[in-house]
Protein backbone atom coordinates (compact mmCIF):
# COMPACT_ATOMS: atom_id res chain seq x y z
CA UNK A 1 0.00 0.00 0.00
CA UNK A 2 1.65 3.12 -1.16
CA UNK A 3 -0.92 5.64 0.05
CA UNK A 4 -1.13 6.27 3.79
CA UNK A 5 -3.15 8.58 6.00
CA UNK A 6 -5.01 10.09 3.07
CA UNK A 7 -7.51 12.60 4.41
CA UNK A 8 -10.65 12.81 2.37
CA UNK A 9 -11.94 16.31 1.72
CA UNK A 10 -15.25 17.51 3.07
CA UNK A 11 -17.64 18.26 0.28
CA UNK A 12 -20.20 21.06 0.28
CA UNK A 13 -22.08 20.76 -2.92
CA UNK A 14 -25.55 20.43 -4.34
CA UNK A 15 -27.11 17.49 -2.43
CA UNK A 16 -28.97 16.32 -5.53
CA UNK A 17 -25.81 16.12 -7.59
CA UNK A 18 -24.04 14.39 -4.74
CA UNK A 19 -26.81 11.82 -4.42
CA UNK A 20 -26.75 11.13 -8.15
CA UNK A 21 -22.97 10.78 -8.03
CA UNK A 22 -23.18 8.37 -5.11
CA UNK A 23 -25.84 6.37 -6.92
CA UNK A 24 -23.51 5.91 -9.90
CA UNK A 25 -20.76 4.67 -7.61
CA UNK A 26 -23.11 2.36 -5.76
CA UNK A 27 -24.23 0.93 -9.10
CA UNK A 28 -20.60 0.08 -9.84
CA UNK A 29 -20.20 2.63 -12.65
CA UNK A 30 -16.79 4.10 -13.35
CA UNK A 31 -16.33 7.85 -12.98
CA UNK A 32 -14.40 9.29 -15.93
CA UNK A 33 -12.35 12.53 -15.95
CA UNK A 34 -14.97 14.62 -17.78
CA UNK A 35 -17.86 13.52 -15.57
CA UNK A 36 -19.11 15.75 -12.79
CA UNK A 37 -17.52 14.86 -9.46
CA UNK A 38 -17.51 16.45 -6.02
CA UNK A 39 -14.50 18.66 -5.29
CA UNK A 40 -13.70 16.47 -2.30
CA UNK A 41 -13.58 13.36 -4.47
CA UNK A 42 -11.24 15.08 -6.91
CA UNK A 43 -8.91 16.46 -4.24
CA UNK A 44 -8.76 13.21 -2.29
CA UNK A 45 -7.93 11.27 -5.42
CA UNK A 46 -5.20 13.69 -6.47
CA UNK A 47 -3.66 13.28 -3.04
CA UNK A 48 -3.97 9.51 -3.06
CA UNK A 49 -2.85 8.84 -6.65
CA UNK A 50 -0.08 11.42 -6.32
CA UNK A 51 1.22 9.80 -3.16
CA UNK A 52 1.10 6.43 -4.82
CA UNK A 53 3.03 7.76 -7.84
CA UNK A 54 5.64 9.41 -5.61
CA UNK A 55 6.07 6.12 -3.76
CA UNK A 56 6.87 4.35 -7.01
CA UNK A 57 9.46 6.98 -7.85
CA UNK A 58 11.12 7.17 -4.44
CA UNK A 59 10.79 3.38 -4.28
CA UNK A 60 13.39 3.11 -7.05
CA UNK A 61 16.05 4.30 -4.62
CA UNK A 62 16.25 1.53 -2.01
CA UNK A 63 16.38 -1.08 -4.77
CA UNK A 64 18.60 0.98 -7.04
CA UNK A 65 20.99 0.89 -4.09
CA UNK A 66 21.70 -2.79 -4.94
CA UNK A 67 21.62 -2.84 -8.73
CA UNK A 68 25.33 -2.17 -8.95
CA UNK A 69 26.02 -4.89 -6.36
CA UNK A 70 23.65 -7.61 -7.58
CA UNK A 71 25.41 -10.96 -7.18
CA UNK A 72 24.77 -12.40 -10.65
CA UNK A 73 24.01 -11.06 -14.11
CA UNK A 74 20.55 -12.57 -13.95
CA UNK A 75 19.75 -10.97 -10.60
CA UNK A 76 21.02 -7.65 -11.92
CA UNK A 77 18.79 -7.95 -14.98
CA UNK A 78 15.73 -8.89 -12.90
CA UNK A 79 16.30 -6.00 -10.51
CA UNK A 80 16.77 -3.55 -13.38
CA UNK A 81 13.54 -4.78 -14.96
CA UNK A 82 11.74 -4.37 -11.66
CA UNK A 83 12.97 -0.85 -11.03
CA UNK A 84 12.12 0.04 -14.60
CA UNK A 85 8.58 -1.26 -14.02
CA UNK A 86 8.31 0.94 -10.95
CA UNK A 87 9.25 4.05 -12.89
CA UNK A 88 6.63 2.95 -15.43
CA UNK A 89 4.03 2.64 -12.67
CA UNK A 90 4.91 6.14 -11.55
CA UNK A 91 4.31 7.31 -15.10
CA UNK A 92 0.83 5.69 -15.42
CA UNK A 93 -0.17 7.05 -12.04
CA UNK A 94 0.98 10.61 -12.79
CA UNK A 95 -1.02 10.37 -16.02
CA UNK A 96 -4.08 9.18 -14.07
CA UNK A 97 -3.63 12.12 -11.66
CA UNK A 98 -3.25 14.55 -14.56
CA UNK A 99 -6.76 13.70 -15.76
CA UNK A 100 -7.97 15.33 -12.51
CA UNK A 101 -6.46 18.69 -13.42
CA UNK A 102 -3.01 18.71 -11.85
CA UNK A 103 0.28 18.48 -13.78
CA UNK A 104 3.10 16.05 -13.18
CA UNK A 105 5.45 18.96 -12.55
CA UNK A 106 3.11 20.39 -9.89
CA UNK A 107 2.95 17.02 -8.16
CA UNK A 108 6.73 16.67 -8.37
CA UNK A 109 7.27 20.10 -6.82
CA UNK A 110 4.96 19.13 -3.97
CA UNK A 111 6.94 15.95 -3.36
CA UNK A 112 10.25 17.80 -3.44
CA UNK A 113 9.26 20.54 -1.01
CA UNK A 114 7.60 18.07 1.36
CA UNK A 115 3.96 19.11 0.83
CA UNK A 116 3.17 15.61 -0.45
CA UNK A 117 4.31 12.34 1.04
CA UNK A 118 5.37 8.94 -0.22
CA UNK A 119 5.04 5.61 1.56
CA UNK A 120 6.85 5.40 4.91
CA UNK A 121 8.46 2.10 3.89
CA UNK A 122 10.91 3.71 1.48
CA UNK A 123 12.54 5.58 4.32
CA UNK A 124 14.10 2.35 5.55
CA UNK A 125 17.58 1.39 4.36
CA UNK A 126 18.43 -1.67 2.25
CA UNK A 127 21.52 -3.05 3.93
CA UNK A 128 22.14 -6.49 2.46
CA UNK A 129 21.22 -8.40 -0.67
CA UNK A 130 18.53 -10.21 1.35
CA UNK A 131 16.76 -6.86 1.59
CA UNK A 132 16.06 -7.15 -2.15
CA UNK A 133 14.23 -10.34 -1.29
CA UNK A 134 12.43 -8.80 1.67
CA UNK A 135 11.37 -5.73 -0.29
CA UNK A 136 9.90 -7.86 -3.07
CA UNK A 137 8.29 -10.39 -0.78
CA UNK A 138 7.01 -8.14 2.02
CA UNK A 139 6.79 -4.62 0.60
CA UNK A 140 5.39 -5.58 -2.78
CA UNK A 141 3.30 -8.21 -1.02
CA UNK A 142 1.76 -5.54 1.21
CA UNK A 143 1.28 -3.24 -1.76
CA UNK A 144 -0.59 -5.92 -3.67
CA UNK A 145 -3.01 -6.43 -0.75
CA UNK A 146 -4.19 -2.89 -1.27
CA UNK A 147 -3.84 -2.63 -5.01
CA UNK A 148 -5.77 -5.72 -6.00
CA UNK A 149 -9.04 -4.35 -4.55
CA UNK A 150 -8.23 -0.92 -6.02
CA UNK A 151 -8.57 -2.43 -9.49
CA UNK A 152 -12.29 -2.03 -8.74
CA UNK A 153 -12.00 1.59 -7.56
CA UNK A 154 -14.62 4.01 -8.86
CA UNK A 155 -12.30 6.35 -10.78
CA UNK A 156 -11.76 4.89 -14.26
CA UNK A 157 -8.16 5.98 -14.98
CA UNK A 158 -7.00 4.91 -11.51
CA UNK A 159 -8.69 1.54 -11.83
CA UNK A 160 -7.13 0.93 -15.25
CA UNK A 161 -3.67 1.93 -14.01
CA UNK A 162 -4.10 -0.51 -11.11
CA UNK A 163 -4.99 -3.37 -13.42
CA UNK A 164 -1.72 -2.93 -15.31
CA UNK A 165 0.30 -2.36 -12.17
CA UNK A 166 -1.04 -5.43 -10.35
CA UNK A 167 0.12 -7.76 -13.10
CA UNK A 168 3.68 -6.51 -12.70
CA UNK A 169 3.59 -6.33 -8.92
CA UNK A 170 2.75 -9.99 -8.54
CA UNK A 171 5.81 -10.81 -10.64
CA UNK A 172 7.86 -8.57 -8.34
CA UNK A 173 6.60 -10.32 -5.28
CA UNK A 174 7.43 -13.73 -6.71
CA UNK A 175 10.95 -12.71 -7.59
CA UNK A 176 11.42 -11.29 -4.08
CA UNK A 177 10.29 -14.56 -2.57
CA UNK A 178 12.64 -16.41 -4.91
CA UNK A 179 15.58 -14.30 -3.68
CA UNK A 180 14.59 -15.16 -0.09
CA UNK A 181 14.23 -18.84 -0.95
CA UNK A 182 17.74 -19.00 -2.40
CA UNK A 183 19.12 -17.31 0.71
CA UNK A 184 17.11 -19.45 3.11
CA UNK A 185 18.40 -22.60 1.39
CA UNK A 186 21.92 -21.20 1.15
CA UNK A 187 24.93 -20.97 3.42
CA UNK A 188 24.60 -20.11 7.10
CA UNK A 189 25.69 -16.54 6.31
CA UNK A 190 22.92 -16.28 3.71
CA UNK A 191 20.32 -17.65 6.17
CA UNK A 192 21.44 -15.10 8.71
CA UNK A 193 21.11 -12.36 6.13
CA UNK A 194 17.58 -13.52 5.25
CA UNK A 195 16.49 -13.61 8.90
CA UNK A 196 18.01 -10.19 9.53
CA UNK A 197 16.11 -8.74 6.57
CA UNK A 198 12.83 -10.17 7.86
CA UNK A 199 13.58 -8.80 11.34
CA UNK A 200 14.10 -5.29 9.96
CA UNK A 201 11.28 -5.24 7.40
CA UNK A 202 8.47 -7.01 9.27
CA UNK A 203 7.11 -4.14 11.34
CA UNK A 204 7.74 -1.43 8.73
CA UNK A 205 5.74 -3.61 6.31
CA UNK A 206 2.84 -3.81 8.78
CA UNK A 207 3.00 -0.02 9.06
CA UNK A 208 2.47 0.31 5.33
CA UNK A 209 -1.27 -0.21 5.86
CA UNK A 210 -1.45 2.80 8.18
CA UNK A 211 -2.86 2.92 11.73
CA UNK A 212 -6.26 1.48 12.53
CA UNK A 213 -8.94 3.50 10.78
CA UNK A 214 -12.04 1.85 12.20
CA UNK A 215 -13.27 5.10 13.65
CA UNK A 216 -12.02 7.42 10.95
CA UNK A 217 -14.51 9.75 9.26
CA UNK A 218 -12.13 10.23 6.34
CA UNK A 219 -11.95 6.54 5.74
CA UNK A 220 -15.70 6.19 5.78
CA UNK A 221 -16.09 8.85 3.10
CA UNK A 222 -13.35 7.31 0.95
CA UNK A 223 -14.93 3.90 1.28
CA UNK A 224 -18.32 5.26 0.26
CA UNK A 225 -16.67 6.75 -2.82
CA UNK A 226 -14.84 3.46 -3.50
CA UNK A 227 -11.48 5.18 -3.40
CA UNK A 228 -10.63 3.00 -0.45
CA UNK A 229 -11.92 -0.53 -0.61
CA UNK A 230 -11.00 -2.06 2.77
CA UNK A 231 -10.04 -0.84 6.20
CA UNK A 232 -6.37 -0.75 7.12
CA UNK A 233 -6.89 -3.42 9.74
CA UNK A 234 -8.58 -5.80 7.31
CA UNK A 235 -5.71 -5.51 4.86
CA UNK A 236 -3.05 -5.86 7.56
CA UNK A 237 -4.72 -9.02 8.89
CA UNK A 238 -4.91 -10.45 5.39
CA UNK A 239 -1.24 -9.69 4.85
CA UNK A 240 -0.21 -11.37 8.11
CA UNK A 241 -2.37 -14.41 7.35
CA UNK A 242 -0.78 -14.78 3.95
CA UNK A 243 2.81 -14.05 4.95
CA UNK A 244 3.28 -16.12 8.11
CA UNK A 245 3.02 -19.52 6.34
CA UNK A 246 5.42 -18.23 3.67
CA UNK A 247 7.95 -17.32 6.36
CA UNK A 248 7.50 -20.79 7.91
CA UNK A 249 8.10 -22.40 4.54
CA UNK A 250 11.35 -20.44 4.27
CA UNK A 251 12.35 -21.58 7.74
CA UNK A 252 12.45 -17.99 8.98
CA UNK A 253 11.02 -16.65 12.22
CA UNK A 254 8.63 -13.72 12.22
CA UNK A 255 9.98 -11.37 14.92
CA UNK A 256 6.81 -11.35 17.04
CA UNK A 257 6.53 -13.50 20.14
CA UNK A 258 2.79 -12.88 20.30
CA UNK A 259 2.21 -14.29 16.86
CA UNK A 260 -0.11 -17.26 17.06
CA UNK A 261 -2.90 -18.90 15.10
CA UNK A 262 -6.30 -18.20 16.60
CA UNK A 263 -8.73 -21.09 16.00
CA UNK A 264 -11.74 -18.98 16.98
CA UNK A 265 -11.16 -16.13 14.58
CA UNK A 266 -9.48 -18.18 11.85
CA UNK A 267 -6.71 -15.58 11.73
CA UNK A 268 -3.31 -15.00 13.26
CA UNK A 269 -3.06 -12.86 16.37
CA UNK A 270 -0.07 -10.55 16.09
CA UNK A 271 1.59 -7.54 17.71
CA UNK A 272 0.98 -4.05 16.38
CA UNK A 273 4.02 -2.17 15.15
CA UNK A 274 5.35 0.73 17.19
CA UNK A 275 3.08 3.48 15.90
CA UNK A 276 5.22 6.21 17.41
CA UNK A 277 7.98 5.12 15.04
CA UNK A 278 5.52 5.33 12.15
CA UNK A 279 4.59 8.92 13.04
CA UNK A 280 8.26 9.80 13.41
CA UNK A 281 8.95 8.48 9.93
CA UNK A 282 6.01 10.45 8.56
CA UNK A 283 7.36 13.59 10.20
CA UNK A 284 10.65 13.13 8.39
CA UNK A 285 12.57 11.28 11.08
CA UNK A 286 12.88 7.87 9.45
CA UNK A 287 16.33 6.38 8.91
CA UNK A 288 16.53 7.56 5.27
CA UNK A 289 14.04 10.43 4.86
CA UNK A 290 16.81 12.96 4.38
CA UNK A 291 18.72 10.90 1.83
CA UNK A 292 15.64 9.94 -0.19
CA UNK A 293 14.34 13.48 -0.56
CA UNK A 294 17.83 14.84 -1.15
CA UNK A 295 18.35 12.29 -3.93
CA UNK A 296 15.09 13.25 -5.62
CA UNK A 297 15.81 16.95 -5.22
CA UNK A 298 19.26 16.68 -6.72
CA UNK A 299 17.97 14.55 -9.63
CA UNK A 300 15.45 17.30 -10.31
CA UNK A 301 17.82 20.23 -9.84
CA UNK A 302 20.74 18.65 -11.70
CA UNK A 303 18.40 17.66 -14.50
CA UNK A 304 16.99 21.14 -15.07
CA UNK A 305 19.46 22.00 -17.81
CA UNK A 306 18.53 18.76 -19.59
CA UNK A 307 14.79 19.43 -19.46
CA UNK A 308 15.35 23.05 -20.54
CA UNK A 309 17.70 21.98 -23.32
CA UNK A 310 15.35 19.39 -24.77
CA UNK A 311 12.43 21.79 -24.57
CA UNK A 312 14.39 24.55 -26.31
CA UNK A 313 15.36 22.10 -29.05
CA UNK A 314 11.77 20.98 -29.54
CA UNK A 315 10.70 24.63 -29.88
CA UNK A 316 13.47 25.37 -32.40
CA UNK A 317 12.50 22.33 -34.40
CA UNK A 318 8.85 23.34 -34.44
CA UNK A 319 9.78 26.89 -35.49
CA UNK A 320 11.98 25.58 -38.31
CA UNK A 321 9.15 23.39 -39.50
CA UNK A 322 6.76 26.35 -39.57
CA UNK A 323 9.35 28.49 -41.39
CA UNK A 324 9.82 25.79 -44.00
CA UNK A 325 6.11 25.47 -44.73
CA UNK B 1 48.00 -16.94 -30.42
CA UNK B 2 45.70 -19.82 -31.33
CA UNK B 3 42.43 -19.09 -33.00
CA UNK B 4 40.50 -20.32 -29.94
CA UNK B 5 42.45 -17.92 -27.73
CA UNK B 6 41.71 -15.08 -30.14
CA UNK B 7 38.05 -16.05 -30.24
CA UNK B 8 37.87 -16.03 -26.44
CA UNK B 9 39.55 -12.60 -26.35
CA UNK B 10 37.13 -11.28 -28.95
CA UNK B 11 34.09 -12.55 -27.02
CA UNK B 12 35.40 -10.99 -23.81
CA UNK B 13 35.78 -7.69 -25.65
CA UNK B 14 32.14 -7.87 -26.72
CA UNK B 15 30.84 -9.00 -23.33
CA UNK B 16 33.00 -6.71 -21.24
CA UNK B 17 31.96 -3.68 -23.26
CA UNK B 18 28.30 -4.42 -22.63
CA UNK B 19 28.90 -5.42 -18.99
CA UNK B 20 30.91 -2.35 -18.06
CA UNK B 21 28.77 0.12 -19.98
CA UNK B 22 25.57 -1.56 -18.74
CA UNK B 23 26.85 -1.23 -15.20
CA UNK B 24 27.67 2.44 -15.67
CA UNK B 25 24.24 3.17 -17.12
CA UNK B 26 22.56 1.29 -14.27
CA UNK B 27 24.24 3.66 -11.80
CA UNK B 28 21.68 6.26 -12.92
CA UNK B 29 18.76 4.32 -11.53
CA UNK B 30 16.37 6.72 -9.79
CA UNK B 31 18.53 9.78 -10.44
CA UNK B 32 17.71 10.75 -14.04
CA UNK B 33 16.57 14.27 -14.99
CA UNK B 34 13.08 13.13 -15.95
CA UNK B 35 11.03 9.98 -15.41
CA UNK B 36 11.08 8.93 -19.07
CA UNK B 37 14.89 8.99 -18.95
CA UNK B 38 14.92 6.81 -15.84
CA UNK B 39 12.90 4.27 -17.76
CA UNK B 40 15.01 4.53 -20.91
CA UNK B 41 18.32 4.28 -19.03
CA UNK B 42 17.16 1.22 -17.10
CA UNK B 43 16.01 -0.30 -20.37
CA UNK B 44 19.36 0.34 -22.04
CA UNK B 45 21.23 -1.13 -19.07
CA UNK B 46 18.94 -4.14 -19.10
CA UNK B 47 19.58 -4.78 -22.80
CA UNK B 48 23.33 -4.48 -22.29
CA UNK B 49 23.35 -6.86 -19.33
CA UNK B 50 21.28 -9.33 -21.35
CA UNK B 51 23.83 -9.14 -24.18
CA UNK B 52 26.61 -9.65 -21.64
CA UNK B 53 25.02 -12.92 -20.54
CA UNK B 54 25.12 -14.14 -24.14
CA UNK B 55 28.63 -12.94 -25.04
CA UNK B 56 30.30 -14.04 -21.83
CA UNK B 57 28.31 -17.27 -21.84
CA UNK B 58 29.75 -18.07 -25.25
CA UNK B 59 33.21 -16.93 -24.13
CA UNK B 60 33.11 -19.47 -21.30
CA UNK B 61 31.98 -22.17 -23.71
CA UNK B 62 34.79 -21.37 -26.17
CA UNK B 63 37.36 -21.26 -23.39
CA UNK B 64 36.25 -24.72 -22.28
CA UNK B 65 37.38 -24.42 -18.69
CA UNK B 66 33.93 -24.54 -17.17
CA UNK B 67 33.66 -20.81 -16.43
CA UNK B 68 30.14 -19.36 -16.65
CA UNK B 69 29.21 -15.84 -17.71
CA UNK B 70 28.84 -14.99 -14.01
CA UNK B 71 32.28 -16.40 -13.21
CA UNK B 72 33.79 -14.21 -15.91
CA UNK B 73 31.88 -11.12 -14.82
CA UNK B 74 32.33 -11.51 -11.09
CA UNK B 75 35.64 -13.26 -10.56
CA UNK B 76 38.16 -11.71 -12.95
CA UNK B 77 40.39 -8.84 -11.91
CA UNK B 78 40.78 -5.62 -13.88
CA UNK B 79 43.67 -6.82 -16.07
CA UNK B 80 41.49 -9.59 -17.47
CA UNK B 81 38.77 -7.17 -18.55
CA UNK B 82 38.74 -6.43 -22.28
CA UNK B 83 36.33 -3.50 -22.54
CA UNK B 84 37.36 -0.32 -24.29
CA UNK B 85 38.34 2.58 -22.04
CA UNK B 86 35.35 4.59 -23.27
CA UNK B 87 32.91 2.16 -21.61
CA UNK B 88 34.47 2.49 -18.16
CA UNK B 89 34.60 6.30 -18.10
CA UNK B 90 32.50 7.71 -15.25
CA UNK B 91 28.98 8.93 -15.90
CA UNK B 92 29.66 12.61 -15.24
CA UNK B 93 26.52 14.65 -15.88
CA UNK B 94 23.65 13.37 -17.97
CA UNK B 95 25.17 14.94 -21.08
CA UNK B 96 28.46 13.12 -20.60
CA UNK B 97 26.60 9.85 -20.09
CA UNK B 98 24.59 10.31 -23.26
CA UNK B 99 27.61 11.42 -25.29
CA UNK B 100 29.52 8.34 -24.16
CA UNK B 101 26.47 6.26 -25.06
CA UNK B 102 26.14 7.74 -28.53
CA UNK B 103 29.84 7.41 -29.42
CA UNK B 104 29.68 3.78 -28.32
CA UNK B 105 26.24 2.94 -29.75
CA UNK B 106 27.19 4.24 -33.17
CA UNK B 107 30.19 1.89 -33.30
CA UNK B 108 28.27 -0.93 -31.65
CA UNK B 109 25.47 -0.91 -34.20
CA UNK B 110 27.88 -0.93 -37.17
CA UNK B 111 29.80 -3.82 -35.64
CA UNK B 112 26.69 -5.85 -34.81
CA UNK B 113 25.34 -5.42 -38.34
CA UNK B 114 28.52 -7.10 -39.61
CA UNK B 115 28.55 -9.71 -36.87
CA UNK B 116 25.05 -10.76 -37.85
CA UNK B 117 26.79 -12.12 -41.00
CA UNK B 118 29.54 -13.87 -38.99
CA UNK B 119 30.87 -17.22 -40.16
CA UNK B 120 30.23 -18.45 -36.61
CA UNK B 121 26.50 -19.13 -36.22
CA UNK B 122 26.51 -18.51 -32.49
CA UNK B 123 28.04 -15.05 -32.98
CA UNK B 124 25.62 -14.30 -35.80
CA UNK B 125 22.71 -15.35 -33.59
CA UNK B 126 23.68 -13.13 -30.67
CA UNK B 127 24.38 -10.21 -32.99
CA UNK B 128 21.04 -10.57 -34.77
CA UNK B 129 19.22 -10.29 -31.46
CA UNK B 130 21.43 -7.51 -30.07
CA UNK B 131 21.32 -5.36 -33.19
CA UNK B 132 17.59 -4.85 -32.79
CA UNK B 133 18.12 -3.46 -29.29
CA UNK B 134 21.15 -1.38 -30.23
CA UNK B 135 19.40 0.14 -33.25
CA UNK B 136 17.00 1.61 -30.74
CA UNK B 137 19.81 2.66 -28.39
CA UNK B 138 21.60 4.62 -31.10
CA UNK B 139 18.40 6.26 -32.26
CA UNK B 140 17.73 7.46 -28.75
CA UNK B 141 21.28 8.52 -27.83
CA UNK B 142 21.64 10.29 -31.17
CA UNK B 143 18.39 12.23 -30.66
CA UNK B 144 19.46 13.19 -27.16
CA UNK B 145 22.88 14.42 -28.30
CA UNK B 146 21.20 16.47 -31.02
CA UNK B 147 18.51 17.78 -28.69
CA UNK B 148 20.95 18.89 -26.03
CA UNK B 149 23.63 20.10 -28.45
CA UNK B 150 21.07 22.24 -30.24
CA UNK B 151 19.15 23.19 -27.08
CA UNK B 152 20.02 26.07 -24.77
CA UNK B 153 23.45 27.70 -24.59
CA UNK B 154 24.09 25.83 -21.37
CA UNK B 155 23.14 22.43 -22.76
CA UNK B 156 25.26 23.17 -25.84
CA UNK B 157 28.25 24.07 -23.69
CA UNK B 158 27.92 20.90 -21.62
CA UNK B 159 27.60 18.65 -24.68
CA UNK B 160 30.62 20.22 -26.35
CA UNK B 161 32.58 19.68 -23.13
CA UNK B 162 31.46 16.04 -23.06
CA UNK B 163 32.53 15.50 -26.67
CA UNK B 164 35.91 17.12 -26.02
CA UNK B 165 36.43 15.00 -22.91
CA UNK B 166 35.49 11.69 -24.51
CA UNK B 167 36.97 12.16 -27.97
CA UNK B 168 40.40 10.70 -27.05
CA UNK B 169 38.63 7.43 -26.15
CA UNK B 170 37.04 7.02 -29.58
CA UNK B 171 40.07 5.73 -31.48
CA UNK B 172 40.49 2.57 -29.41
CA UNK B 173 37.22 1.21 -30.79
CA UNK B 174 38.75 1.07 -34.27
CA UNK B 175 42.29 -0.22 -33.80
CA UNK B 176 43.28 -3.59 -35.29
CA UNK B 177 45.58 -6.08 -33.59
CA UNK B 178 46.47 -9.75 -33.65
CA UNK B 179 43.11 -10.79 -32.15
CA UNK B 180 41.10 -8.85 -34.69
CA UNK B 181 43.35 -10.11 -37.49
CA UNK B 182 42.59 -13.72 -36.63
CA UNK B 183 38.89 -12.99 -36.27
CA UNK B 184 38.80 -11.27 -39.65
CA UNK B 185 40.77 -14.05 -41.35
CA UNK B 186 38.24 -16.59 -40.07
CA UNK B 187 35.27 -14.49 -41.09
CA UNK B 188 34.05 -14.28 -37.51
CA UNK B 189 34.31 -10.51 -37.11
CA UNK B 190 35.42 -7.56 -39.24
CA UNK B 191 38.63 -5.61 -38.61
CA UNK B 192 37.59 -2.67 -36.38
CA UNK B 193 39.37 -0.23 -38.70
CA UNK B 194 36.95 -1.20 -41.49
CA UNK B 195 34.09 0.34 -39.49
CA UNK B 196 35.70 3.73 -39.00
CA UNK B 197 34.60 5.45 -42.22
CA UNK B 198 30.96 4.56 -41.65
CA UNK B 199 31.20 5.70 -38.06
CA UNK B 200 32.85 9.00 -39.04
CA UNK B 201 30.17 9.76 -41.58
CA UNK B 202 27.34 9.05 -39.12
CA UNK B 203 28.98 10.98 -36.28
CA UNK B 204 29.75 13.98 -38.47
CA UNK B 205 26.11 14.12 -39.51
CA UNK B 206 24.93 13.88 -35.91
CA UNK B 207 27.36 16.46 -34.56
CA UNK B 208 26.49 18.85 -37.34
CA UNK B 209 22.79 18.60 -36.45
CA UNK B 210 23.76 18.98 -32.80
CA UNK B 211 25.80 22.12 -33.70
CA UNK B 212 28.81 20.53 -31.99
CA UNK B 213 32.39 20.65 -33.23
CA UNK B 214 34.36 17.43 -33.50
CA UNK B 215 37.80 17.97 -31.94
CA UNK B 216 40.61 18.29 -34.44
CA UNK B 217 42.72 15.53 -32.93
CA UNK B 218 43.43 11.96 -33.87
CA UNK B 219 44.95 11.12 -30.51
CA UNK B 220 43.60 7.91 -29.01
CA UNK B 221 44.19 6.37 -25.59
CA UNK B 222 44.75 2.62 -25.66
CA UNK B 223 44.95 -0.23 -23.17
CA UNK B 224 41.33 -1.19 -22.43
CA UNK B 225 40.58 -3.87 -24.95
CA UNK B 226 44.00 -5.49 -24.57
CA UNK B 227 43.74 -5.22 -20.78
CA UNK B 228 47.25 -3.75 -20.70
CA UNK B 229 46.31 -0.51 -18.94
CA UNK B 230 42.75 0.26 -17.85
CA UNK B 231 41.86 3.54 -16.19
CA UNK B 232 41.69 3.79 -12.40
CA UNK B 233 37.92 3.86 -12.66
CA UNK B 234 37.53 0.19 -13.55
CA UNK B 235 38.88 -1.15 -10.27
CA UNK B 236 36.37 0.86 -8.26
CA UNK B 237 33.56 -0.40 -10.42
CA UNK B 238 34.67 -3.99 -9.90
CA UNK B 239 34.94 -3.65 -6.13
CA UNK B 240 31.26 -2.77 -6.15
CA UNK B 241 30.10 -5.16 -8.85
CA UNK B 242 31.96 -8.19 -7.55
CA UNK B 243 31.64 -7.57 -3.84
CA UNK B 244 29.05 -10.19 -2.92
CA UNK B 245 30.66 -12.95 -4.96
CA UNK B 246 34.04 -12.15 -3.46
CA UNK B 247 32.79 -11.81 0.12
CA UNK B 248 30.76 -15.05 0.08
CA UNK B 249 32.68 -17.42 -2.19
CA UNK B 250 30.69 -20.31 -3.55
CA UNK B 251 27.29 -19.06 -2.33
CA UNK B 252 24.38 -19.42 -4.74
CA UNK B 253 22.14 -16.43 -5.24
Amino acid sequence: MYAQMIKSEATQEDPEKLAAFQARIDAGEKIEPKDWMPQGYRKTLIRQIGQHAHSEIVGQLPEGNWITRAPTLERKAILLAKVQDEAGHGLYLYCAAETLGVTRDELTEMLLDGRMKYSSIFNYPTLTWADMGAVGWLVDGAAIMNQVPLQRTSFGPYSRAMIRICKEESFHQRQGYDVMMKMAQGTSAQKKMAQDALNRFWYPSLMMFGPSDKESVHSEQSMAWKIKMNTNDELRQKFVDQTVPQAEYLGLTVPDENLKWNEDTGHYDFSQPDWSEFFDVLKGNGPCNQERLAARNSAWDDGKWVRDGLLAHAEKKAARKVAAE
Amino acid sequence: MTSDMAFFEFLCRMGDNTLVLGHRVSEWCGHAPVLEEDIALANTALDLIGQTQMWLGLAGEVEGEGRSADDLAMLRDAWDFRNVLLAEQPNGDFGQTMMRQYLFDQAHVLLLEKLAQSSDERVAGIAAKAVKEVTYHVERSRDTVIGLGDGTSESHRRMQAALDLLWPYVGEMFTDDEVSGIMAAEGIAPEPSSLRAGWDAAVQQTMSEATLVIPDSGFAHAGGKTGFRHSEHLGHMLTQMQWLQRAYPGARW
